[in-house]
């Protein structure tokens, strides 16, 4: 028997935050009656059905292997609690599947007091692409969104990892360490697309994090990336700049149109899953990717992902 | 103990010595229940001709915690002694000469405090600092790498070994601050070129933070001072080339580094315990040879013999061992060193060509791995390549073993045998610690500190906060430590102040990193049975692995998380020192389907009963399993529970007990409950 999805979003309406573990397993789930209830949950968390976009601040967390992302989020998450916000923490292990399974250690790494049910982990492995969001990864966020005040989406590298996590989340941010000079490298290259925020760890490392915030910093008002705060934190006690870092991530998403920001990747999302299931072909027969977005663009704002590819392949039938 | 040479002139028998050698220190690694009940055991093994102690502290103390932190619970007295001021060291040194002994301490994180209180100890029988032999452990990178007894980051923890080191060569002049361990490696799992690079790679941290702390005049000092703790597996020929490549590598480290010229510092100075990784539990008796011929890697040869020795006990793999086990061990020592010859000839692998050749090899495969952990960074920075290396290698190790292309006799080899008498008795032949012992631990801690001088307490641990605040280090953190000891300050206390500076600490796990498992024949099987579990439960299986309680030794657990991934499971390794509450937290936030716990000290029977109830009170029906060094005779008792499977050291064989899990999930798949996972709907 599936768990009851309309029960379920019901529960997470009301930051029933216990209901969430039981969400997420039901997203996870490929079995055909579960993925009819996880419509159904998904439909009635979704902004069309709510009449709003979800309360919550989704934020993408990547960086290379190293940067020391686990120990920031730590940091972060103490703060975000210090600070009355719930947050639900989806790492996403970059190892992709090596045959078929995943070993998933970055939980192991992040101090989270066991008792406080303020705070929800949960790992899961990368999607089917080097780096990229399992597809429920990102109805995850979607979910979750709906009753917890923050979450977080956590990944490893640039690239597709970022690109990947900026069609889900509000606001991104790439955490780099002093001294990795390839940062700088994929910025000025345009391999890594501008952050919302970027984050300079080890900053206890002194002249050596100053040094990396100053060049990122020239190189983003190169590349005409003014506004982008260039954070620098050190996670270790004694921290600093984690209290800098939290205010420069909720100044960002009070900045942005939020319901624009989440319509458009929403759409993308769309197209890009309509892509992988029916190919170029596929969108040669709706008459060209700008059609495709027209046809999106008819569409609810609100509308969510699976909605919207049901559009696309009613197009495709008629 | 000397005796001449009973023969004919040296200058007609030039292999023979002049006059026989003097055996090495021998010890026995001990301690247990209280520190009464271990003072008693020291004095009984002293009688029987052991002429050094080697203190077990519990892990408890080990990491930093009092008994009444929730964190001990099940861990008092358990793998050691616990000692929380300086009344337990006290009475753990009662009647035995400090002056006189030679006190080796298994302790790393916290081997300033331990120090500190042996030396009030010592201060309250009137025996100054100075006249103190012995050596403190106290090697915090193998800790990341192996043994999980660490409690503070990396930086900190190294400049606590540094302040320690800098202190005793002034003040302790004949302690060894430090034993740079490669024993603990080659337990998780080391090559011998890797135990090799990787201890030398240790050493040459630590030097190199001792070198910013003292003078540069001392530093002579200090390298002499620096001792090592090595292992020795059964394959004896190679592991006394190993000893003789280290003893190599440490004299070139010494001139070409740090410009050491007396060759006095420059000596590779060790100790040793042979190898417990090997020990089996089944036909345990065959361990009592593999420690023999282990014990003669390290004595064979003059020229690389150890310094101390302490052996296992022949049940090391069944639980914890009895004095009387114990006794065997150290017999072993005094056969080897008063009956045999071995102490009569000048070394007697000077010339071998296989000798210099094996030694050749090692030395080159060592240095080239040292390249590498220096490109790194050195090895505090490599501590993730190192840690993934190492969970390599031993996984390679076990498949050899389930491939049989490794023999270990009785395991998977001639494995016929006839019923054991030495296990027939009520408790199966090891030692089982009274478990109402930790409740008088904790009473008699809370005693301690409401009868001590609190103000007193108070201060000296406001200063010891201090001078770790202060980031120059110009305060020997050595000092207010062992104030603090005076004062009647705990270790829980001493330890919970440094974290409220320092801050606390997980090392990675080296899991992620490890490469994927070949895909042979059964692993493939394996992995259709999981798929089709898949297509069973909805979504992939997915199994927490981790360890509660206190104990650090995660290759078990490490290469069980392997073996499920490989098998084509998601995994969440969720690392070492877990409370139960964590423990049912992770597994209801992950939505997992499995459990698999490990335990290797002892305290199992605590602590799966209180995983179970934390599991049942957030309503997670994920079925547990449990591993490690588990009696036969508490089985039933852990089933009884709620465990659905428990390993013991005789299962070696992963792939077996990953095909039992999957056919454990797939059963209970056809419960309507699990099918959504372990969360509540």
């Amino acid at each position: 028997m599936s768990p009851d999805g309309a029960a379920l979003a019901a529960r997470l309406r009301e930051r029933d935050l216990d209901a969430a573990p039981a969400a997420l397993n039901l997203l996870e789930s490929s079995a055909p009656d579960d993925r009819r209830e996880a419509d159904v949950m998904l439909t009635a968390l979704s902004p069309g059905t709510l009449g709003e976009e979800a309360p919550g601040h989704v934020i993408g967390v990547t960086g290379p292997p190293g940067a020391g992302k686990s120990t920031m989020l730590s940091a972060l998450l103490a703060g975000w609690r210090a600070r009355g916000r719930t947050v639900a923490l989806l790492a996403v292990d970059p190892s992709s599947r090596r045959s078929g399974g995943s070993l998933l250690g970055d939980r192991a790494r992040i101090d989270f007091d066991a008792g406080d049910g303020g705070v929800l982990i949960r790992s899961s492995a990368a999607g089917e692409r080097l780096g990229g969001l399992a597809r429920s990864t990102a109805a995850a966020a979607e979910a979750l969104a709906v009753a917890f005040d923050v979450v977080v989406i956590e990944t490893v590298g640039v690239g597709q990892a970022e690109t990947d996590v900026a069609e889900v989340a509000d606001t991104v941010a790439v955490v780099v360490q002093p001294g990795a000079g390839d940062a700088l490298q994929f910025l000025k290259s345009g391999i890594m697309e501008v952050p919302d925020v970027l984050v300079v760890t080890k900053a206890d490392l002194g002249q050596l994090a100053l040094a990396a915030r100053r060049d990122l910093t020239a190189a983003l008002r190169s590349l005409g990336a003014r506004s982008t705060p260039v954070v620098a934190i050190s996670s270790l006690p004694p921290t600093s700049g984690i209290e800098e870092l939290l205010d420069a991530l909720e100044q960002h998403r009070d900045g942005v149109d939020l319901a624009a920001r989440r319509t458009g990747a929403r759409r993308t999302r769309a197209l890009r899953e309509f892509l992988a299931e029916h190919g170029d072909r596929g969108l040669r027969e709706l008459g060209g990717r700008a059609q495709a977005e027209r046809l999106l663009a008819a569409e609810d704002p609100g509308a969510e992902v699976p909605l919207l590819i049901d559009a696309l392949e009613r197009s495709l039938d008629g | 103990m000397l005796r001449p040479y009973n023969g004919c002139m040296s200058g007609e028998r030039p292999a023979r010595l002049p006059e026989r050698d003097r055996p090495w220190m021998m010890r026995t690694y001990a301690g247990h229940s209280t520190a009464e009940a271990s003072n008693e055991l020291y004095r009984r093994n002293l009688a029987k001709g052991q002429t050094g102690l080697s203190i077990a502290f519990d892990l408890p103390t080990q990491t930093g915690y009092d008994p009444d932190d929730e964190l001990a619970r099940g861990e008092v007295g358990k793998v050691g002694v616990p000692v929380s001021h300086r009344g337990d060291m006290a009475a753990l040194m009662d009647g035995i000469p400090l002056d006189e002994m030679n006190t080796s301490m298994t302790i790393n994180a916290t081997a300033a405090w331990l120090l500190a209180l042996y030396i009030v100890t010592a201060e309250e029988h009137g025996v100054g600092e100075e006249k103190l032999q012995g050596t403190t452990q106290n090697d915090i990178i193998k800790e990341f790498l192996a043994r999980g007894t660490y409690a503070f980051p990396p930086a900190p923890s190294m400049r606590l070994i540094a302040d320690m080191i800098a202190y005793t060569v002034e003040h302790v002049p004949r302690w060894n601050p430090i034993n740079i361990c490669s024993y603990h490696l080659q337990e998780a799992g080391a090559t011998p070129v890797q135990e090799i690079a990787y201890a030398m790679s240790n050493a040459i941290a630590v030097l190199d933070a001792a070198r910013e702390r003292v003078d540069p005049e001392r530093m002579e000092q200090v390298f002499g001072r620096i001792s090592f703790f090595v292992n020795a597996g059964v394959r004896f020929i190679e592991e006394h080339a190993k000893l003789r490549a280290m003893s190599i590598l440490w004299e070139q480290i010494g001139t070409e580094r740090y410009g050491v010229q007396d060759p006095r510092h420059l000596r590779f100075r060790y100790g040793v315990q042979v190898n417990s990784l090997g020990l089996t539990e089944v036909q345990p008796e065959n361990n009592v040879q593999r420690i023999v011929l282990e014990a003669l890697a390290v004595t064979l040869g003059r020229d690389a013999r150890a310094r101390a020795i302490q052996l296992p006990a022949w049940n090391e793999a069944l639980g914890l061992p009895r004095p009387w086990d114990q006794q065997w061990s150290l017999r072993i020592q005094q056969v080897l060193a008063y009956e045999t010859d071995i102490l009569e000839y000048g070394d007697i692998f000077e010339g071998s060509k296989v000798m210099d050749a094996l030694v050749e090899e090692l030395l080159e495969g060592a240095r080239a791995e040292m390249d590498v952990v220096a490109q790194q960074g050195g090895a505090v920075e490599a501590v993730p390549y190192m840690k993934a290396a190492l969970v390599d290698s031993h996984r390679q190790r076990l498949r050899r073993i389930e491939s049989g292309e490794q023999v270990v006799v009785g395991q998977n080899r001639f494995e016929e045998t006839e019923l054991s008498p030495l296990t027939d008795d009520a408790e199966g032949g090891i030692l089982v610690v009274d478990p109402a012992l930790e409740a008088e631990q904790i009473e008699a801690v809370r005693a301690w500190r409401s009868s001590r001088d609190e103000s007193a307490a108070r201060e000296a641990l406001e200063q010891l906060a201090d001078a770790a605040r202060d980031e120059s280090g110009a305060v020997s953190l050595m000092v207010p430590t062992i104030a603090a000891a005076r004062a009647g300050v705990t270790t829980g206390e001493w330890a919970g102040t440094l974290r409220g500076v320092f801050g606390s600490y997980r090392a990675p796990t080296g899991v992620g990193e490890a490469t994927a498992g070949s895909s042979n024949g059964e692993l493939a099987e394996l992995r259709a049975e999981v798929e089709r579990l898949q297509e069973q439960l909805g979504r992939r299986p997915k199994m927490l692995v981790g360890k509660p309680g206190l104990d650090g030794h995660s290759n078990g657990a490490e290469q069980v998380a392997l073996r499920a991934r490989d098998a084509g499971m998601d995994v969440v390794y969720d690392g070492i020192r877990l409370t139960p509450a964590q423990i049912a937290a992770s597994a209801l936030q992950e939505g997992v389907h499995v459990i698999g716990l490990s335990i290797l000290s002892g305290s199992h029977r605590e602590l799966i009963p209180a995983v179970m109830e934390a599991l049942r009170e957030r309503g997670v029906q994920a079925p547990v399993i449990v591993g490690g060094i588990i009696p036969e005779q508490d089985v039933p008792d852990l089933r009884e529970a709620g465990a659905a499977a428990v390993y013991t050291p005789k299962d070696f064989d992963i792939t077996r007990i990953m095909r039992e899990i999957v056919a454990l999930l797939a059963a209970e798949a056809e419960r309507p409950a699990l099918a959504a996972g372990s969360a509540p709907a």
